[in-house]
């Protein structure tokens, strides 16, 4: 694993959703050697301990590094608060990313909330052959349609009331999928109990399934041993720790 | 440019600057960032007998200018880290301190013994860490327990020992005092104070072990107070840490006696702080045209 740590330009701020905005970052040297999957540990003012977020977009050209994130709490919204022209202070690029293949015909990626950034970049290697399912509380936490819409892959909208898209979760879109055509992998990210019957559906139809965990972070970089999670390796119970081995597990890894 | 050397029991730092144990694994990760060889030591990862799967997560909870783990000293066990980790940390060119716990004598003993053979430079025992059942902090608040671990692995061992004293007691000095009558070299504080914080929507505690250790620049002061108050009572080095994030804070420090310190969790917020620590402790130095370091240590004039 290969990281730097430094201030980066921010090129350009949006607001995407409700309290939901889109950072990109001009940072090069962490662009040409990050994967989709893995994260950046952001500094924000005032706070001892980083904030991991997703990489939601890897402009290799340009050399631009996107990411979109929730005002959840103190530190979130004091990120939020930085502009077009300030510089963000990351360590990236941090974490195990995603298996891609690119023999994969047939691929589904499933994001739920806030989870639904780090589906992007998957989403853009795989074009026409990925089905996006994204699944949020309802329209106004809707992101990044349009974004999924110009990689080719063909998009399922699902909200929890019905607002947009289809009324329900994004479980049942991907059991329908997988029963009429079926994939070679499927990706997810999002809440815990999503991943989980996420899991389960892949189990039962046995197609391999990566997702990508979430738990509280202090060094980002595999030192500390505080981002500890329960997996099963070789039989054995063992914590694997999320800012080093993850965030991407295998599905069929991972103790609930 | 000052004179940053320092020596503590009889070894030779070229720095007085050490990432504290568990802060900075086996320096694999930050040598990413940095040439571990530009550190004064590294205290690695504090190391068992067997080996330790740690607690349930969370681990951790952020506090103002703090922090909580409940890591409880995940580690691999003394042998993979005499045979995997030991080699390489040795050849960095910088003073590595193995940092041991056991949950009783006979395993502390064991673990010195296993080290005795080693090219290992220090010993530093913590009888202070407050995530682990047995052993641990019991080690640490009590002076008879206390004595007794420094006596036996004192006699298991011919290394530098450095003991690590807990903060959560009523008086740190009767402690040190014991660990120092025992035939400790060195004693190094403070580790983590203990703490706890609520999610007050689920009223859960952050961390899964309910309480655990508070670290990061909101214990300096009390830092600061027990290891002036430590340097007063003893005669043998002290290591201070606890809450360090910049040079002048590692000054405040050695003028309150600490011949060296350590610096924890401020990593995790500056990766490069250990290498940073350094430059500015020497800026301090060049502005006060202080030619060495070890000038600063016990300096402070009380009122
Ligand atoms: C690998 C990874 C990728 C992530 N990617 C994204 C993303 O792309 N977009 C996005 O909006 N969010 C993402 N998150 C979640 C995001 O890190 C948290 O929402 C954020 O840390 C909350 O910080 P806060 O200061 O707002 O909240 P506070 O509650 O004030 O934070 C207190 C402490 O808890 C930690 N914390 C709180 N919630 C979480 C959480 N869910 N996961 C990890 N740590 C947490 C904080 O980092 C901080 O140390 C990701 C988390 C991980 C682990
Ligand atoms: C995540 C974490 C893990 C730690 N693990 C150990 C350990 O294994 N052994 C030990 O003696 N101290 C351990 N400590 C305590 C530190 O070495 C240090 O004493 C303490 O954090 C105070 O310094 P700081 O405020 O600079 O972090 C740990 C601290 C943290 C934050
Ligand atoms: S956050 Fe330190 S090991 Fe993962």
């Amino acid at each position: 694993m290969n990281f730097v740590q430094g201030k980066f330009f921010i090129t350009e701020k949006t607001a995407v959703a409700k309290q939901i905005y889109s950072f990109r970052i001009e940072c090069p040297e962490v662009v040409k050697i990050a994967c989709a999957g893995q994260f950046v540990h952001i500094k924000a003012d005032g706070f001892l301990l980083r904030r991991p977020i997703s990489i939601c977009g890897l402009d290799r050209e340009k050399g631009l590094l996107r990411i979109v994130f929730e005002v959840r709490g103190k530190g979130t919204d004091k990120l939020s608060q930085l502009n077009k022209g300030d510089f963000m202070d990351i360590i990236a690029p941090l974490g195990h990313g995603f298996t891609v293949n690119r023999d994969y015909k047939k691929v589904v990626l499933i994001g739920g909330g806030i989870g639904t950034p780090p589906m992007l970049p998957l989403a853009e290697i795989y074009g026409d052959r990925a089905t996006v399912i994204t699944g949020f509380r309802n329209s106004g936490a809707v992101i990044l349609q349009e974004d999924f819409g110009k990689t080719g892959a063909e998009t399922v909208l699902c909200t929890d009331d019905g607002s947009a898209g289809v009324h329900g979760f994004v479980t049942e879109p991907l059991a329908e999928i997988l029963k009429k055509n079926g994939a070679d992998m499927v990706y997810a990210c999002g809440p815990a109990p999503m991943l989980k019957k996420v899991s389960e559906i892949c189990r039962e139809k046995n197609i391999p399934c990566e997702i990508s965990l979430e738990e509280r972070m202090a060094c980002g970089v595999g030192a500390c041993l505080g981002c500890a999670c329960r997996i099963k390796k070789n039989g054995e119970e063992v914590f694997a720790h999320v800012c080093k081995d993850g965030p991407v597990f295998n599905a069929e890894e991972v103790l609930w | 440019m000052a004179d940053l050397s320092v020596n503590i029991c009889g070894v030779d730092f070229k720095n007085p600057v050490i990432p504290a144990s568990g802060t900075f694994g086996y320096g694999r990760e930050y040598e990413h960032l940095f040439s571990l060889e530009k550190l004064g030591g590294i205290s690695v990862k504090g190391t068992t007998l067997k080996k330790r799967t740690g607690n349930l997560p969370p681990r951790i909870a952020e506090t103002p200018a703090g922090m909580l783990n409940s890591v409880g000293l995940q580690n691999p066990g003394i042998d993979h880290f005499i045979e995997e980790e030991l080699p390489y940390l040795l050849t960095k060119n910088t003073v590595i301190i193995a940092n041991i716990a056991g949950a009783d004598v006979e395993e502390c003993v064991q673990i010195a013994e296993k080290l005795e053979g080693t090219q290992v430079h220090m010993i530093e025992l913590n009888i202070s860490c407050p995530n682990v059942k047995q052993g641990g902090a019991a080690f640490g608040t009590s002076c008879s327990m206390a004595s007794q671990v420094t006596k036996s692995v004192r006699n298991a061992t011919t290394k530098p020992l450095i003991v690590k004293l807990s903060p959560n007691v009523t008086d740190i000095t009767e402690i040190a005092r014991a660990v120092e009558s025992e035939g400790a070299d060195a004693v190094s504080l403070i580790n983590t104070l203990m703490g706890m914080r609520i999610d007050i929507n689920t009223r859960r505690p952050v961390l899964h072990n309910n309480v655990g250790g508070f670290s990061g620049p909101a214990v300096f002061p009390v830092a600061v107070r027990m290891v002036w108050q430590t340097a007063n009572a003893v005669k043998i080095p002290v290591i201070g840490m606890g809450g360090i994030s910049s040079g002048e804070d590692a000054i405040e420090m050695m003028m309150a006696g600490a011949s060296a310190v350590q610096v924890g969790a401020v990593t995790f917020s500056d990766p490069f702080a250990p290498v940073r620590i350094i430059s500015e402790i020497d800026e301090f130095l060049n502005r006060k045209n202080i030619d060495s370091v070890r000038d600063i240590v016990g300096t402070v004039k009380p009122w």
